[in-house]
């Protein structure tokens, strides 16, 4: 008689099966991983200090996961000085799982949670970054905090949440070619509002949710937060397992939760064949409208971030710039998600690809997806791009604007010059 | 010293709040200085201790950096008023002793306007001599309120140990 995560908040707030917690408790459970990255880990460890605690043996050595992904490599001085800090501090700390830019396992945080195998179905784990929601899409209860709590999850082991009701998405169907993961996400986002899933959790359900790949289900989890959602989960199944499996870099055990009987606040029913490639416009992400719609010209096209920086949007987007080039006026950016995605996009010749096409191709980095760096926007710019929010000055400069769209679409719009529909280039 | 009411709109994500460029630091009154750089800035310049927020639906969305309620903290920012708040902001505001006050008050309420709040009683009285009006709002759940009272949830969890 529960949602997902209801049973999972349940479980590890020690209450088990008789003492089930509801929508609305408020309950304190035991974390199994706290991820912080260069810009939130700083002030968690600076938090620590102030508690004057040293962490256990558990938290050093498993639980606790630092990534260097958001300034590095290093962008100005400021971020030179903040890394060296998080540097500094993950050896003071003894945090063994430390990613440091260029090494073996490293890249932009979700994906190094995912791949690093500390994502898993039925586990509780906490970010100082707010696409934590990603591990959804393996089944877990994933969730973004500040660095505060991240601080107090390390020093106690627990920390407090609220148990959010839980809306259900079923999307039923077959989708389109071009249509990926990100269309799905961003037209339930168009359909509810940035705020139509605040303070509570999402379920998808469906067979175009069953048949869609990890990959593309982990950018569906992954904006969950961009509808104001708590966690955006997917019920893990032979996908997940096979994933899983397959990784030899899975830490653990875990134990997939489905949902039993449970009461949802809402239901959502989509038909997959009616969703097209999408573009939210400026200054949100729920102002969407389909890719054939605009015609808009563009100045920079950004492939890459935690929401569709894997292999499979690397793939899509090489087989429609395939021995075509990227439109005179406009720069383009390619970044993998991570230094194993980055490998097999080489290994795969997606990267000769992108930079006989013209593209500009670097190693892995949030970049400018939050206005970082590597392609930052001048007033009056526009850039389609693969990332996850749209706001103003969110790339660069105030007056420069961001379109969030798939891979497929951004490839295409590269090539184009303009916000294009894929299917457009095959007439 | 006069409490001045800053406006803002629908869905203030923390893009706004403080852009990314500074988040190389994590301390309060340097964040504050270039807090709502982008779209108001003469905010970090004016904003005196005290002053309150007013927004509409969904303040705070977006990253979970929590160097958007210290910036309002460094900013002398004593309560933000929305008619919701984006959830990962919210609790950053609690853990870190930023009130906040959920009330449908966006079309009451103007910059102008001189407010009372009795946090206790869940009472907004509007002093401002063409209004006398009061609005109710419900307080924090319990545990919340206590870590508000603590200071935040590291001198609760200090009190605790």
């Amino acid at each position: 008689m529960s949602t997902i995560a209801e049973k999972i908040l349940g479980e590890k707030s020690g209450k088990g099966r008789e003492g089930k917690v509801e929508a609305g408790e408020i309950v304190e459970c035991e974390v199994d991983y706290i991820m912080v990255n260069d810009i939130t880990g700083v002030p968690a460890f600076e938090v620590l200090d102030e508690l004057g605690v040293e962490l256990d043996e558990e938290m050093k050595k498993e639980k606790v996961v630092v990534v260097q992904d958001h300034y590095v490599p290093n962008k100005d001085v400021d971020s030179a000085e903040q890394a060296k800090a998080l540097r500094n501090y993950a050896r003071r700390y003894g945090i063994v799982n430390y990613y440091e830019i260029g090494k073996e396992g490293s890249g932009i945080c979700h994906q190094v949670m995912i791949e690093e195998g500390f994502a898993a179905p039925g586990r509780l784990i906490i970010g100082a970054d707010s696409h934590t929601c990603s591990y959804g899409a393996l089944g877990a209860f994933s969730t973004g905090v500040g660095s505060t709590e991240a601080a107090a999850a390390m020093a106690t082991g627990r920390l407090w949440f609220k148990v959010p009701a839980t809306q259900k998405f079923v999307i039923d169907g077959e989708l389109k070619r071009y249509v990926m993961g990100k269309d799905i996400i961003l037209h339930i986002i168009g359909d509810i509002g940035v705020s139509g899933s605040l303070y509570k959790a999402q379920e998808f359900y469906g067979t175009a949710i069953s048949n869609l790949c990890l990959s593309d289900r982990i950018t569906i989890s992954n904006m969950a937060v961009e509808a104001g959602a708590k966690a955006g989960i997917i019920p893990p199944d032979e996908k997940v397992f096979e994933f899983l499996n397959d990784s030899s870099r899975l830490r653990g055990d875990y134990k997939p939760v489905y949902a039993s009987d449970a009461e949802y606040e809402e239901v959502f029913e989509y038909d997959a064949s009616e969703i097209v490639p999408t573009v939210a416009k400026p200054f949100s992400p729920d102002n969407t409208v389909p890719a054939s719609e605009l015609d808009v010209p563009i100045d920079q096209a950004y492939l890459g971030s935690c929401t569709n920086g894997r292999i499979e949007d690397l793939r899509i987007a090489a087989e429609i710039m395939k021995d075509k080039k990227v439109n005179q006026e406009v720069r383009m950016i390619v970044i993998p998600a991570s230094k194993r995605v980055f490998e097999r996009a080489i290994e795969e010749g997606l990267i000769l690809i992108f930079l006989k096409a013209g593209a500009f191709v670097c190693g892995p980095t949030c970049g400018a997806c939050l206005g970082g760096h590597m392609g930052v926007l001048a007033s009056g710019e526009r850039c389609i791009s693969t990332t996850n929010r749209n706001f103003i000055g969110r790339m660069g400069h105030k007056d420069s604007e961001v379109y969030l769209a798939n891979p497929a679409v951004v490839a295409a719009s590269a090539v184009e010059g303009k916000v294009t529909d894929p299917t457009e280039l095959e007439m | 010293m006069r409490t001045r009411i800053w406006k803002f709109g629908h869905n203030v994500d923390t893009d706004q709040i403080i852009p990314a460029e500074y988040l190389t630091t994590g301390d309060a009154k340097k964040l504050a200085a270039h807090a709502f750089a982008k779209v108001r800035p003469e905010f970090a310049k004016e904003a005196k201790e005290g002053d309150i927020i007013v927004a509409g639906a969904n303040f705070g969305c977006g990253s979970s950096r929590e160097h958007a309620p210290r910036a309002l903290l460094g900013a002398g920012i004593s309560c933000v008023i929305a008619r919701s708040f984006a959830r990962i902001f919210f609790r950053n505001s609690i853990n870190l002793g930023l009130r906040l006050i959920e009330a449908d008050v966006f079309d009451k309420i103007e910059e102008g306007d001189k407010i009372e709040i009795r946090f206790d009683a869940g009472v907004i009285k509007n002093l401002t001599s063409t209004k006398k009006e009061e609005y109710k709002f419900k307080p924090l759940p319990e545990f919340m309120q206590k870590l508000l009272n603590s200071g935040g949830l590291i001198n609760y969890i200090k009190k605790q140990k």
